[in-house]
């Protein structure tokens, strides 16, 4: 057991866990933050994309040992970013959602891909959700989703 | 599934429902249905027990104007916790801006009314339940309008309602919230009159899903999402081979991790295992992983994929238990060699991996329990946890937790995962256990949709058409040995191996479809759109080399050779045809036209699909969707379902798309060996279209799998000059 100081959204949580846990875990299950999602624990399908220092994260293979004090924004704090923001109307305008489970890691990587590119192209957009696995396959609407932010963005 | 689906009741509200309106706690009104259906086939041959009424409602009208709306059935992305709501609130003409949708607990009232158990399958949620909830809001309608015709003194037809508002002569008007009082003191009426069609107001609109903004931040709970107090995580070791058993454990490293709880041995389905209870999930996994088990594997099969394939092989060279035959068995021998054609496939087991991995929290109080489970089949998973505590179903309150998908994952007739929960529960008497299988353990952990061989010789006649189809299937029996096999297997066939490919809509004069369902030691499972996934592929593919034999257009072909009574598939090839015309016809160099069509759970569906080879995969540039699913309730759901499920349908063409088995352990074990469709395996564009449609609804959550990896290869094949017939589609 070990005592970190995390910044999630903005706000500094103190957590005692063992320094092997994922991030992913401390955030679910120490700071009771259930958006970001487990999918496979082997950074093999972006359920649990969050941003850590501004670059998208699969959370369930960092150790929250290696987090130190870079800045965490995960699903529930997203939001409070224009971009986030932005992004987060544009699934709802676009109806993308269908189970909704991977839409929290979705959500995350298209927010730092257009905090990175304001104007992807299509393999910009390919490659950034290239990780991003959607078992219902709504990928034909995220992608719209994304091209809608992107145009209210620029 | 499809089978259940013939089964002929009444779709009107069965005449033993009645509903019971009564004053809601808090005030308002409650309407609540009572059905006293039979629960299962067998249960309609026994005396019907004594039923106990919980306290639910479809419709609570509360005093502020909010319409709290039960669905009956687990919201797992087809939308249904929007469209059942949009069709009660369409002949209610509520306000569907204070629609607040409900997924029901476990409880007679919410049981399918045409399966006879409150579950998701069949595609049949809007099928089902259309009548039921226009029933409901109108008759919850009804009884507002009376309240007002009372308090007025003017008659029912003097008064129209419109977005919870009741308005009469004289320009009197009444909100819905102030009549709920009122309102709950009358009858309910016997009878009521629905709405024409041209009176809709919601139905036939795109219209957004409610669980969209919570999903978008957040702040949506599924199952795995759960939090109670004092809440404890359990994970099991399975055995490595199905059916084995735990002979020793040494948990002493595992118990030395601070959190854990506990670890004790459980009987499984099949076999046993070793759960391991602690505080944390990260603690459960750690624990479990440092067990060492030593697993009894002797006196059960260790299935292998490749000898499987060998016998599945040689089964399919015989003909098997009798689906369907038509015409002259011998026609075939008339046809000249060259005019036949033989071909062999091969489908491998197919994991479903819905997103969020499967969980059940229960709490046992030795005399009640409650369950909080993402469950397609809460009537069964209800009572196999009762079962297991020693309880009556109705003493385990069960509540239907949003899943992050399942495909038919969470409709498991032995409630395997419940099981196994409900005796963790058991040993922790008071303590909630929220049981979570890892990703790992869904991979490795059986259910699959079942491998499958089929054999089809076919003669062909002077006019190019096929004039003999002799088709052998070879696969495992999803329901033999369950309840459900009274009903679905017959003369020896399991219907939802042959489904789709013995009740083809193709007019071929001499046809012959049988069937061998051979046992083997892997829990087999329906996977979205059951046997369609594998006999739509090799009907459409089959057709498709005919249609280029003979140099006919594909389209043209079909439509030839489509029975007449096939009218919702003619439908949607000539929308598909009429839609796609525009670039079917200017297809760049290099890419290829793919067609494939199919119709299931009554709506038909037809497919275009431009493809390209690009680093040895196929691309899918666009496909051209057209549908014919009677009404579309919600057609913006209803789009986005095909656009999506076109993706899902694709993963049985993914290169690593297969579980495989060797020595009876499953070679995969999560996303990198087993791996479904990400945004570049599936069509960049989709555009869906509708056949207008007056016809009762028809299912939108199974249809759009089947036809796109059929269409996908009939393109690729127009590429390379091969035929593919093993999957998954490893190369190219």
């Amino acid at each position: 057991m070990a005592t970190y100081q995390l910044n999630v959204n903005g706000q500094s949580k103190e957590v005692s866990v063992d320094p092997s846990t994922p991030l992913l875990w401390v955030l679910r299950e120490e700071l009771k933050m259930t958006g970001t999602k487990y999918g496979c624990g082997i950074s093999a399908c972006g359920a649990c994309t969050v941003h850590v220092a501004g670059i998208a994260t699969r959370s369930c293979v960092v150790p929250v040992s290696m987090i130190g004090d870079r800045p965490i924004v995960t699903i529930e704090g997203v939001g409070q970013d224009p971009v986030g923001q932005v992004v987060q109307n544009a699934w709802i305008e676009k109806d993308v959602v269908q189970c909704g489970y991977c839409q929290s890691g979705q959500i995350m990587s298209a927010v730092a891909l257009l905090k990175a590119t304001s104007k992807p192209t299509e393999t910009n957009i390919e490659e950034s959700m290239g990780g991003n696995l959607c078992r219902c396959a709504t990928y034909v609407r995220i992608r719209e989703a994304i091209k809608s932010a992107s145009q209210q963005l620029t | 599934m499809r089978t259940a689906l013939k089964v002929e009741k009444d779709r009107h509200l069965n005449r033993r429902s009645f509903l019971r309106v009564s004053a809601a706690a808090g005030g308002g009104l409650l309407v609540s249905l009572y059905l006293d259906l039979p629960a299962s086939a067998e249960e309609a041959n026994q005396a019907p027990p004594p039923k106990v009424y919980p306290p639910d409602a479809f419709v609570h009208l509360r005093p502020d104007g909010k319409i709290v709306i039960q669905v009956n059935r687990l919201e797992f992305g087809q939308g249904v916790q929007t469209a059942l709501p949009m069709i009660l609130a369409d002949e209610m003409d509520a306000d569907w801006s204070q629609v607040i949708p409900e997924l029901a607990p476990a409880a007679d009232v919410y049981k399918d009314p045409v399966f006879g158990i409150q579950m998701v399958g069949g595609s049949g949620s809007i099928a089902h339940s259309f009548q039921q909830y226009r029933e409901l809001g109108a008759k919850t309608r009804a009884m507002l309008v009376a309240a007002a015709v009372d308090r007025w003194h003017v008659s029912p037809d003097q008064c129209r309602t419109e977005a919870s508002v009741v308005y009469g002569p004289g320009g009197k008007s009444a909100r819905y919230g102030e009549l709920a009082k009122d309102a709950a003191r009358k009858p309910v009426p016997e009878k009521v009159s629905l709405k024409h069609p041209s009176e809709f107001r919601l139905i036939g609109k795109q219209v957004r899903r409610l669980d969209s903004p919570a999903k978008c931040d957040g702040s949506q709970k599924f199952g795995l999402d759960l939090d109670l107090p004092k809440m404890k995580i359990a994970v099991v070791a399975h055995p490595p081979v199905f059916g084995g058993r735990v002979k020793s454990v040494d948990d002493k490293d595992a118990r030395s991790i601070a959190g854990v709880r506990d670890v004790f041995e459980i009987p499984l389905v099949k076999g046993t295992g070793v759960a391991v209870v602690a505080d944390k999930f990260w603690t459960a996994k750690q624990a479990r992983d440092r067990l060492k088990i030593d697993w009894d594997l002797s006196g059960i099969e260790h299935a292998d994929s490749s000898q499987l394939w060998a016998r599945y092989k040689e089964l399919a060279r015989t003909t098997g238990n009798v689906a369907m035959a038509r015409g002259d068995d011998k026609a075939m021998a008339q046809v000249p060699p060259a005019k036949r054609i033989v071909a062999e496939y091969e489908f491998p087991y197919l994991a479903h991996t819905p997103m969020e991995p499967l969980n059940t929290t229960i709490r046992f109080d030795g005399d009640a329990a409650e369950a909080w489970v993402p469950s397609q089949f809460q009537t069964l998973d209800q009572m196999a946890i009762a079962q297991e505590l020693g309880l009556k179903p109705e003493q385990v309150t069960f509540h239907t937790e949003f899943a992050g998908g399942g495909f038919g994952r969470r409709a498991v007739i032995d409630s395997h995962v419940q099981r196994e929960a409900a005796l963790i529960a058991k040993r922790l008497r008071g303590t909630p256990v929220k049981l979570i299988w890892t990703r790992e353990d869904d991979v490795r952990g059986g259910y699959y949709r079942p491998m499958h061989a089929h054999r089809v010789e076919i003669g062909i006649g002077a006019d190019g058409m096929p004039s003999a189809w002799r088709h052998v299937i070879v696969g495992q029996s999803l329901v033999a040995g369950t309840p459900f096999a009274a009903m679905m297997i017959k003369n020896g066939v399991d219907n939802t191996v042959v489904e789709g490919a013995a009740d083809t809509s193709y007019s071929i004069p001499n046809f012959h479809v049988s069937a061998h369902h051979p046992t083997v030691n892997v829990p087999v499972l329906w996977w979205r759109s059951v046997g369609s996934t594998h006999t739509a592929f090799v009907m459409e593919t089959l057709v498709d080399e005919l249609a280029t034999r003979a140099k006919v257009d594909p389209i043209v072909y079909r439509r030839k050779l489509l029975k007449a009574e096939a009218k919702k598939l003619r439908n949607a090839l000539d929308l598909m045809d009429e839609k796609s015309a525009a670039w079917r016809t200017k297809l760049p160099r290099g890419h290829a036209l793919g067609i494939a069509s199919h119709e299931c759970f009554g709506t038909a569906v037809a497919c275009a699909v431009d493809v390209s080879i690009e680093n040895k995969r196929p691309r899918i540039h666009r496909a051209t969707v057209a549908l014919d699913c009677g009404i579309a309730v919600n057609p913006l759901t209803i789009e986005s379902q095909f656009q999506a499920g076109l993706g899902f349908g694709l993963t049985q063409l993914m290169a690593k798309g297969a579980i495989t088995l060797k020595d009876g352990r499953v070679e995969q074990r999560n996303f990198d060996g087993y791996a479904p469709p990400y945004m570049i395996d599936v069509p960049v564009n989709v555009d869906v279209h509708i056949v207008p449609s007056s016809e009762p609804p028809t299912g939108c959550g199974e249809p759009p799998v089947p036809v796109i990896s059929p269409a996908v290869v009939n393109a690729l094949a127009r590429l390379t000059g091969r035929r593919y017939r093993t999957l998954p589609l490893a190369n190219i």
